[in-house]
């Protein structure tokens, strides 16, 4: 029988977390470096080709990962790139990337903010009455099957012709898509407590508001951190898509039109990885708090 | 009704409607439970003795005759808050303290925070619990968590507590321990209990009266005095008279299953 060793501190750490996760890192860029020379060695074949010139695979290989507008960029142009616009331009820079992030994440909480505000009090209004689960769920269950490639473009239209633009229409897009996990989730927590602990609340003679405040609530808060997970993450998808249609100048999503209309392909890639660190980042930020929260509230970890 | 009668049933009828038909819960149930009697509903499952518990504390609405509680409806009694319930699962809520269960129907209530304070203290204290409350329920023994929910249920000094089978899901030992200390309480409080249980030697130690009931449809078979005087010890289970009423309620019980044959 294998022996199971109890480890503690950083050798925990390195054996649970950093030994599998970089692991996988590692198979990851490999393959990325494989397929950068696969996907990029016909242009360079080809250029060899017209100048007449005999290719060692070596040259090749070494010319497939320093184009300038490679199909697939190495992950190391990409980490250049990352370097650049970031810790070597100033953030009030145009090119920095620090400052693309900011505007997409400040629409990103906004979008969050407003989705999961709005997501509670659709669980609410349906738990509470049955007209609402009836005629509400069906609607909020239809709203997120029209994508929202479709519908991003006509909310910044529609909002523009009344005068608003800038922030909030790129936030409306992304609480759009966010109230639905929240609303899907604070529904079921708020429907979680036993048929005991609100028969109890009923000897005591509870109205409604304290059985909300004193049972419903508290009981629904692991089920809120864990959809606020999910919706803080597609927040940002919701920013970053509306950004695209508005041709907007500024945030990750102008960073990745203006790539790919000038064949930016380095530019792309990296705010995607800066997209996905961003996402990463709220997650766990979210994580954390959900933990704290429900620590104080007796849960065991 | 008599001036010390908390309870009066006559002739008292529930139907649940399933799907799979109409199901008679209780039938014909004539009861009279006096101020500070502690009376104990026994039967097999199915016999509606919880069904009646949840009657008086207007869980269960009846579907006919007739129940009075202090006098009025089951509803206004517990819109009066005449009655604690303590139910098979401590049912304390997780995310509160032990102090912080206890506190609960005291909020609901609007008892103010100073008071509320001694009043969970005192009655931590009534169950041999000082020095718990800020403890989570996950760290007390599940003996522990039940003696918690009694305090809790006693905590706004109701007049009547309705207990459905509280120590059904304890060893023996705790049970016992329990027992003893439940019989202390009650003479301490003076307060009216009725008990559900499927236990006979529980049923035997704790009543002054045995209701037994007899299951399809569920109904009162005979109802037994249980005349064992007060400051019972664990001891008097050896007693004749104790073995003699378990016995006149173990034939009971068996009589009311024949019935159904």
């Amino acid at each position: 029988m294998p022996m199971s060793i109890k480890r503690e501190g950083f050798a925990a750490i390195l054996h649970d977390r950093l030994i599998p996760i970089g692991t996988v890192l590692l198979a990851i860029f490999a393959l990325w470096y494989v397929f950068t020379v696969v996907l990029n060695a016909p242009f360079e074949r080809d250029q060899a080709e017209r100048a007449g010139v005999e290719i060692s695979t070596s040259e090749l290989i070494s010319k497939t990962m320093a184009q300038k507008r490679p199909i697939l960029p190495a992950p190391h142009q990409v980490a250049v790139e990352i370097w650049e616009t970031t810790v070597e331009k100033k953030i009030t820079s145009k090119r920095s990337l620090i400052y693309h992030t900011w505007v997409t994440l400040s629409s990103t909480l906004l979008g969050f903010a407003l989705g999961t505000g709005l997501g509670i009090l659709l669980a609410v209004g349906i738990v509470h009455s049955k007209v609402l689960d009836k005629s509400l769920m069906p609607w909020i269950i239809t709203s997120q099957t029209i994508p929202i490639l479709a519908i991003a473009p006509m909310v910044i239209v529609v909002l523009n012709a009344i005068g608003i633009s800038g922030l909030l229409p790129k936030a409306i897009i992304s609480m759009y898509l966010s109230f639905f996990p929240v609303a899907v989730g604070m529904v079921k927590g708020l429907r979680s407590p036993e048929v005991m602990h609100l028969d109890l609340m009923r000897t005591y003679n509870a109205n409604r508001s304290q059985v909300f405040w004193k049972l419903r609530w508290p009981a629904s808060v692991p089920f809120l951190f864990t959809s606020m997970k999910v919706a803080v993450a597609i927040s940002l998808v919701g920013a970053i898509v509306g950004e695209l249609p508005t041709g907007a100048s500024a945030g990750l999503g102008a960073r990745l039109l203006s790539g790919s209309y000038y064949g930016q392909t380095i530019q792309i890639w990296s705010a995607l990885i800066a997209a996905a660190v961003l996402a990463a980042l709220l997650v766990m930020v979210i994580d954390l708090i959900g933990r704290s929260v429900t620590r104080r509230m007796g849960v065991v970890a | 009704m008599a001036e010390n009668t908390v309870i009066q049933c006559n002739n008292l009828d529930l139907t649940f409607e399933t799907n799979d038909g109409p199901v008679h819960a209780l039938k014909g149930i004539d009861l009279t439970i006096d101020q500070g009697e502690f009376v104990s509903f026994i039967g097999p499952s199915g016999c509606g003795k919880t069904t009646l518990l949840r009657v008086i504390a207007d869980l269960e609405k009846p579907t006919g005759g007739d129940i009075q509680v202090n006098g009025m409806s089951p509803e206004e009694a517990r819109m009066k808050r005449a009655y604690g319930y303590v139910f098979q699962a401590a049912a304390l809520y997780p995310w509160r303290t032990i102090g912080g269960n206890i506190s609960l129907p005291l909020e609901v209530m609007g008892i103010p925070k100073s008071e509320r304070e001694a009043l969970i203290k005192k009655n931590l204290e009534l169950v041999n619990l000082d020095g718990f409350e800020k403890k989570f329920p996950w760290q007390l023994s599940g003996g522990m968590q039940q003696r918690a929910s009694i305090a809790r249920s006693l905590s706004f000094d109701p007049d009547m507590l309705l207990m459905d089978e509280p120590f059904g899901a304890l060893d023996e030992i705790v049970r016992d321990y329990l027992n003893e200390q439940l019989l202390e309480l009650w003479a301490k409080t003076k307060k009216t209990v009725v008990f559900v249980t499927h236990s006979i030697p529980e049923a035997v130690f704790l009543s002054t009266k045995i209701v037994v009931m007899s299951p399809r449809p569920g109904r009162i078979h005979e109802i037994i005095d249980c005349d064992l005087g007060d400051n019972r010890t664990l001891d008097i289970r050896e007693t004749p008279r104790f073995i003699e009423i378990a016995h006149q309620v173990r034939e009971g019980l068996k009589l009311g299953h024949a019935d159904e044959h």
